[in-house]
């Protein structure tokens, strides 16, 4: 229709173009359908694709135009959202068989603030089943595939928010962070990913799965755009008693101020020399820290020796904590029922049974048996009682420095079927998963590349910052953006043909 | 710690998770596994050590004591897998046999 490519924008430009009339919010609507249409049959970043919601949205925004009245921050911004977040008029299947068929009933908090913010709302991304996962792999649809090379996993859970965004189509995204789910894949897709601090933003209307870490953060291909994401989607919400009532923030002059002389900044030197990260990783994370002291900023090193421990933690608070939450998915009021059960037993089992995937049955299993008479004391109180220590070390480290430096990922992203041992997989997270047992907050921003099998892949930094320390790690995170110029474009947003 | 494959079935029923032979072989390995890293959880010295059960402790939130509409029930059953007169249709769990 238009000719419009808009892949490699930002959302701050696009909104700034459709202000001043270079192009209508309906261009922009049509120029991301037709580009979905073009490319998703390969990505399967989307699970469900709503031309006539963006459409609506569009007409909305180019009426204001027309008018001449003030438009909303993110006008005619095409933005998507994890298939986990409720919006009415879309299915919410979470990738799962047990809810595939589920209408949204009602609309989550956070995807309600960004379309109220103006975005023109694109569908619904692919992601793990449930959340469980750091692949995308267990996605009863098929997994998402990564922008950079198609053969290759995008990260997970948020793997299609992820993809989406890489690959051009959406501009901006909505992912949920339980333990890396935002970062991770941000990390392996080049795109920037934020896990704002527990209580930043709501949390309702997001299916739960483990609801003392989950917390939504945006995707964007600019640390500006994340800033404008979380001005839109945060503060307290009524309807989550864990939202925290602050002072409105806005954080999109933040990530404008790119200087950071002075700012205190700390390489967690244990944590680097960890097994597992690659030396392209641990290199690229060097090479940042210098590039901060070379723009001004103070770099030390702390070690944060409990965080090793993380993983044990939160595989048992993770699972318990999901293993209840999904209780609620029995077949008596919505989602998957079982044909022909002959009682509400046999319901339950067979329904579970049938439509939750391997992963999810793992860790329903997992958090069931860690909660079960006897080990309630020997797990989850352990590992609570370990995450005090954890959330201790951080606040400890932030007395004597602004911001935390780590890999986002010990690894570049892998290919499909490389990670068939859970434990392998649980791995791919120890990076991030810290920071959510902490409830801080960590962005993961694009620091260069690792060649590996004849691919280019993006390297992500985590710049974990203190509870509500947002405009600290936007600051850093756009300095380094700055600083470092990548050419962040993925071989398909490079390679697009214009629609 | 390591679990059998009784204790895994006795799990399953707990989770109200039908599993079948193949997936109770292979979730006994696959959760035998992960237990063993969680139990390095045991070398930290957690004496003394208070619980967190959340990240930023918010106590007492309540909201003002006014009625708010909830989801009508046509909306509520919209996903029922099955529905009559305005609630959720289950198998029966009284009685049984032949007793109508």
């Amino acid at each position: 229709m238009s000719g419009l490519n808009l892949s490699a924008w930002s959302a701050l430009q696009i909104r700034d173009a459709v202000a001043t009339r270079e192009f209508s919010a309906r261009e922009v609507a049509e120029s991301a359908i037709a580009r979905i249409e073009a490319i998703d049959g390969d990505v399967h970043a989307f699970n469900q694709v709503t031309p006539e919601l963006a459409r609506t949205a569009a007409e909305k925004i180019d009426a204001l135009v027309a008018a001449g009245d003030p438009l909303p921050p993110l006008a005619g911004v095409p933005a998507a959202f994890k298939d986990n977040m409720n919006l009415v008029g879309t299915r919410t299947t979470c990738s799962s068989r047990i809810l595939a068929n589920y209408e949204s009933a009602y609309d989550c908090t956070a995807v309600a603030r960004l379309i109220d913010a103006g975005v023109l709302p694109l569908g619904k991304c692919n992601m793990d089943e449930f959340a469980f996962g750091s692949s995308g792999e267990s996605s009863a649809t098929g997994g998402a595939k990564n922008p950079w090379d198609l053969g290759r996993v995008p990260g997970g859970s948020s793997a299609g928010s992820a993809a989406s965004v890489a690959a051009g189509m959406a501009t901006v995204s909505l992912g949920s962070d339980t333990g890396g789910s935002i970062r991770q894949p941000g990390a392996l897709t080049g795109t920037v990913a934020l896990k704002p601090t527990y209580g930043r933003v709501s949390r309702y209307g997001c299916v739960a799965f483990a609801s003392s870490l989950d917390q939504i953060g945006p995707f964007s291909r600019t640390v500006e755009d994340s800033a404008a994401v979380l001005t839109a989607i945060c503060g307290k919400d009524p309807m989550d008693a864990t939202s925290i009532e602050r002072e409105p923030e806005e954080f999109v002059s933040a990530a404008r101020e790119t200087d950071v002389s002075g700012m205190r900044i700390a390489i967690v030197r244990d944590m680097l020399a960890m097994e597992g990260v690659t030396p392209e990783v641990r290199d690229s994370v060097l090479a940042a820290a210098a590039r901060f002291e070379a723009m001004g900023a103070t770099v030390g090193e702390v070690d944060l020796p409990t965080s090793q421990y993380g993983l044990s933690a939160y595989y048992i608070i993770g699972p318990a904590e999901a293993s209840s939450n999904l209780a609620r998915f029995d077949g008596i009021r919505y989602g998957h029922r079982v044909a022909d059960p002959v009682d509400t037993m046999d319901l339950y089992l067979r329904t579970r049974g049938e439509g939750f995937g391997t992963e999810a049955k793992r860790r329903i299993m997992l958090g069931t048996y860690a909660l079960s008479a006897g080990y309630y004391d020997a797990y989850y109180g352990q590992a609570q009682k370990a995450r005090t220590l954890i959330a201790r070390e951080f606040s400890a480290a932030f007395e004597s420095y602004d911001v935390l430096l780590t890999p986002t990922s010990p690894q570049v992203a892998w290919k499909f079927g490389a990670k068939s041992d859970p434990l392998a997989m649980y791995l791919a997270d120890i990076y991030t998963i810290p920071v959510n047992l902490a409830g801080n907050c960590g962005i993961s921003v694009p620091c260069g590349f690792a060649e590996d099998d004849g691919a280019k892949l993006p390297i992500g930094l985590q710049i974990i910052g203190d509870y509500f320390a947002e405009a600290k790690v936007f600051r850093a995170a756009a300095a380094l953006e700055r600083d470092l110029a990548l050419d962040m474009r993925s071989p398909l947003v490079l390679g697009a043909p214009t629609p | 710690m390591s679990l059998s494959e009784l204790e895994v079935r006795h799990v399953a029923m707990l989770a109200r998770l039908a599993l079948t032979d193949e997936e109770v072989a292979s979730l006994q390995g696959d959760l035998n596994s992960i237990l063993g890293h969680i139990d390095t959880i045991r070398q930290l010295d957690l004496e003394n050590v208070p619980p967190m059960t959340h990240a930023v402790p918010v106590v007492n939130v309540t909201r003002d004591d006014v009625v708010v509409l909830g989801l009508d029930s046509e909306t509520a059953l919209m996903n029922a897998p099955a529905a009559q007169d305005g609630a959720f249709l289950i198998p029966r769990i009284t009685g049984g046999g032949d007793d109508e």
